[in-house]
């Protein structure tokens, strides 16, 4: 769609946003309407900008740390561990094992708040209203959990570069462990709101459908990519911290619709339980901290592009070193951004109603978007 | 057939009220009565700083060394110290900008002798921005919330 085409006397354009609360933050989405049916569409961004990158010139790599759950504001946890992982990279540092199953069982405690949130918010924006008391419940156990090891609830800052700042709180291990037996009840109870009710079924099925071939195209990654059906998880594919040792399945969708992608949230869950459950098994006394200097300063010259699996995708982060305590550019590769170039081609021919749905499927978040 | 009979009477929908029921319970309940009642928070919450002083003495544990200062993304701590007649550093004035703060704690890793900390007290909202502006006083005293009695 573009400025100077002209409108047929049926055709309407309006703007779906920001302030639309559908659109999970500050998207505006121009969408370009036959009646209900949508024609086109083009997604306005930046409401959100803080300029996060070129904070991070101005930073010590430690100092630019924190900046980074506040980009993905509802996965904190793994936003901080790409940022670590990918100066370690560059500073070639390796970590012990205690900080590897500490860091993977946090992250993996991340992903399933953020797929929670996203349960309960997505159902929310179709109609159903009850998930989202129980999701945020479970969500809140999590984040209590977050609260006792490191101090805060969303904006962790959980790890330093080349290790862990806290050691595990004394009941860690207890609270994850009844954590993880409670939940997997509590999953079949989503599903028993969700899976085979027949609204949601008909809200969801044949929707938004994004073929294998489209999404590859479009660069799209996590659980929109595993929907169309292409087995792709970086924590199998290139395997960081401690996941090769791991066993877990990756669950793929068949139709690439709306609701496979639920569904494969709703099994990655399950999996990412089942990783947990390992980490916790191999997690022995041990330091916390490898060999990193009080002042970290990479040589200059080098860089490093570290990709992890995001709750939401690839989050990978470009670090570039000039010699100095600052890094001379950062670049992030934000899952949810990309993932959003895919909602054109998933709307067309849909009805508005559906593309709450569809904008919901994606699982956005606007912090990570705008940066 | 089977499947009609499942359309007619709803089995899908009662499926999910039921459970939905089941939560019915006052025990159940997961309400926090907020002023009334307070959560708890945990032990290592990065809230409201706090600059400590000896408790046998009274004197403030703060060296001055500045390293909270170079240590801060946001750079709002500003050390104030004077030398005394042993060439020795002695603080005079710290003042925190809260308004600015994202409490990522890192102040609290760089102190070395355990004075700068970040506490449990987490209300700590203000009138204006001036009153976010903490002196070495506030500091020391830590912000007293209002109680809230029926």
């Amino acid at each position: 769609m573009t400025e100077t085409t002209f409108l047929d006397a049926n055709e309407l354009v309006i703007n779906m946003g920001p302030q639309h609360p559908a659109t999970h933050g500050v998207l505006r989405v121009k969408l370009k309407l036959s009646g209900e049916r949508v024609l086109g569409s083009e997604c306005v961004i930046g409401y959100l900008h803080r300029g996060v990158e070129k904070i991070a010139e101005n930073r010590t790599y430690a100092q630019f740390a924190p900046y980074t759950d506040r980009m993905d504001y509802v996965a904190g946890v793994t936003n901080g561990m790409g940022y670590c992982e990918a100066v370690e990279k560059l500073l070639g540092v390796e970590l012990p094992p205690r900080a590897q199953w500490t860091r993977m069982t946090l992250a993996e405690l991340q992903r399933i708040a953020s797929h929670l949130l996203w349960l309960g918010t997505h159902a929310l924006d179709l109609g159903a209203i009850t998930p989202l008391f129980y999701t945020f419940r479970e969500r809140e156990e999590i984040l209590s959990i977050f609260e006792n090891y490191c101090g805060a609830r969303l904006t962790t800052h959980a790890f330093r570069i080349g290790g862990l700042q806290y050691d595990l709180y004394d009941e860690f291990e207890n609270d994850i462990r009844k954590f993880c037996d409670d939940f997997l009840l509590k999953i079949d109870e989503y599903e028993q709101l969700l899976t085979t009710n027949r609204i949601w079924m008909g809200r969801t099925q044949g929707v938004g459908i994004l073929s294998a071939e489209d999404a590859i195209a479009l660069g799209v990654t996590g659980p929109v990519l595993r929907g169309s059906g292409v087995r792709w998880d970086l924590r199998k594919a290139q395997p960081y911290e401690a996941y090769d040792k791991v066993e877990f399945d990756v669950p793929i969708g068949e139709h690439g619709d709306t609701y496979d992608r639920y569904l494969v949230r709703i099994r990655e869950m399950r999996q990412s339980v089942r990783i947990i459950r390992q980490c916790l098994e191999r997690l022995e006394p041990g330091p916390i901290f490898g060999k990193v200097g009080k002042v970290i300063k990479p040589p200059a010259g080098t860089e490093v592009y570290h990709s992890i699996e995001g709750p939401k995708g690839e989050l990978g982060y470009y670090v570039v070193s000039d010699g100095t305590v600052n890094p001379y550019r950062v670049r992030i590769r934000p899952p949810s951004f990309v993932n959003l170039q895919a909602l054109d081609k998933m709307i067309r021919g849909h009805l508005v109603a559906d593309v709450v749905a569809i904008i919901g499927t994606i699982d956005i978040v606007l912090g990570e978007v705008d940066r | 057939m089977n499947d009609m009979l499942r359309k007619i009477f709803l089995t899908d929908l009662l499926k999910g009220l039921r459970l939905t029921f089941s939560y019915q319970r006052p025990e159940a309940t997961y309400t926090e009565q907020y002023p009334l009642e307070r959560p708890p928070v945990a032990e290592r919450y990065r809230g409201a700083p706090r600059l400590n002083n000896h408790p046998a003495t009274g004197e403030t544990l703060c060296i001055a060394c500045n390293l909270c200062a170079l240590a801060c993304p946001e750079n709002l701590i500003v050390v104030g110290w004077e030398r005394t007649a042993d060439r020795k550093k002695k603080l005079t004035t710290f003042t925190y900008d809260l308004s600015r703060c994202m409490f990522c704690g890192l102040c609290e890793d760089a102190c070395p002798v355990d004075a700068l900390e970040l506490t449990q007290d987490f209300e700590i909202a203000r009138y204006s921005r001036d009153g976010l502006i903490w002196d070495r006083q506030m500091l020391e005293e830590g912000p007293e919330p209002t109680r809230y009695t029926r």
